[in-house]
């Protein structure tokens, strides 16, 4: 226990500091978000009607863009030896970083989400949905986009063929979670169906992410 | 304590790198490994370290800790030396200390043996390629592991730091531990001789 607390408390304190990656992605997103409005238009109705779509493409590529460096900068230093010979599964490692990324770099996302809101013409029981739906679904961004990123390492490529390909694996907890948003917002359908598939898809990427990972580092020993 | 091993094949990239190696040590022991660039002194003490997997053969830790897998008891000292450029000294140690657990001693006077104690609170970022090497052999001080797998342990030492490594090898010898290390130079200690992959 100590030496997972230890580690996420190490990648936690290293996003935060100068160079870190938890600040680079609230930015990105915000910008993201800000230009939305300019390339669609003054249409307020229009605005709002996407406005939620436009939130979750924004957290989204925002997540996806410090999580190559999620292994990768351990493989680099050579801490992912001294991590694999550890006494400490490879598996619970593996959770562990990809938990400490998530508190990093998507929680502050959430957080953000009701003043970008403001900039879509949200008004606050949607933005509520909105960060309520985030709150549900980045976990699943995070625990799939962890596979993708153990890829990464293990064939020495980073950052494009990433996004490639983690984000075919994204578009069920997009497609929910928008729905889950609109469904809050306009109806006609209920809130809790969607909901809760994005909620059983937070939890099966848990479980799944981890082993996947950690399989893919193991394989990839070299 | 023996580790030994018998009839080792390593195989990377598709090319046979040796095989059939067969090394022993025990407690005590400081095995030097030897041998041309390319010859696979890394690769040997990482099939030790678990870190590649072996093609053929295998290797034996008798008298360790039951408990424990090889891996778990060795220390691996790499090229690379593990630090965080963005934490400081401190809290590069005190993590090591945390993850690895087990039995250890205190990270600061670690730090003063190698001599960082007056650089604790200062980012790695700013470190020497002298001093990281220091503060990664402070780590191998702070959490007490009997097999020390050493890659090339004294480059960017000065000659005070090799002085001083050749005392931390020798203090862990006799805690009895015992020492693998590839080296192309003098390791201040005496040491018996592996040579893999044909004359030099």
């Amino acid at each position: 226990m100590t030496a997972l607390a230890a580690l996420i408390r190490r990648d936690i304190r290293i996003a935060l500091r100068v160079g870190g990656g938890a600040l680079i992605g609230v930015l990105f997103f915000l910008t993201v978000v800000v230009l939305m409005p300019f390339a669609v238009g003054p249409d307020l109705a229009l605005l709002s009607r996407l406005g939620p779509a436009i939130l979750w493409l924004g957290a989204l590529l925002a997540s996806l863009l410090t999580l190559d460096r999620l292994f990768m900068a351990d493989h680099e230093d050579g801490s992912l030896d001294l991590i694999t010979m550890s006494r400490t599964p490879l598996e619970l490692a593996c959770a562990a970083k990809a938990l400490a990324h998530w508190l990093a770099a998507g929680l502050p996302l959430i957080v953000a989400t009701p003043v970008l809101g403001l900039l879509l013409n949200l008004d606050m029981a949607a933005t509520g949905a909105v960060a309520l739906t985030l709150l549900a679904g980045t976990p699943a961004l995070t625990f799939t986009g962890m596979i993708g990123a153990a890829l990464a390492v293990t064939l020495h490529r980073g950052g494009l063929l990433m996004a490639v390909l983690v984000l075919p694996l994204s578009i069920p907890v997009l497609i929910f979670g928008v729905a889950a948003s609109q469904a809050a917002i306009t109806g006609p359908l209920s809130f809790g169906a969607p909901f809760s598939i994005l909620c059983a898809l937070s939890l099966v990427s848990l479980i799944v992410g981890p082993f996947a990972a950690a399989a893919s580092l193991k394989h990839g020993l070299d | 304590m023996r580790l030994s091993g018998q009839g080792l094949t390593c195989v990377r990239g598709g090319r046979e790198v040796f095989s059939g190696l067969d090394f022993e040590a025990a407690s005590g022991d400081v095995v030097a490994v030897v041998g041309r660039n390319g010859s696979g002194k890394t690769s040997l003490l990482r099939l030790i370290a678990g870190l590649l997997i072996p093609a053929g053969g295998r290797i034996v830790l008798d008298g360790g800790d039951a408990e424990m897998t090889l891996p778990e008891q060795c220390h691996y000292l790499g090229h690379r030396d593990a630090l965080k450029p963005a934490l400081s000294v401190a809290e590069n140690l005190s993590f090591w200390a945390d993850f690895l657990g087990g039995e250890r001693c205190g990270a600061a006077e670690s730090l003063a043996t190698v001599g960082l104690d007056h650089a604790t609170d200062l980012p790695a970022a700013f470190l020497s390629a002298g001093q990281r090497r220091r503060l990664s052999l402070a780590r191998l001080l702070t959490v007490r592991r009997p097999v020390w797998l050493l890659d090339e342990p004294t480059n960017a030492l000065d000659v005070a730091g090799q002085d001083l490594f050749g005392g931390l090898m020798r203090d862990h010898l006799a805690r009895g531990g015992l020492i693998i290390a590839a080296t192309h130079t003098a390791l201040g200690i005496a040491a018996r001789e592996l040579r893999i992959g044909g004359m030099a």
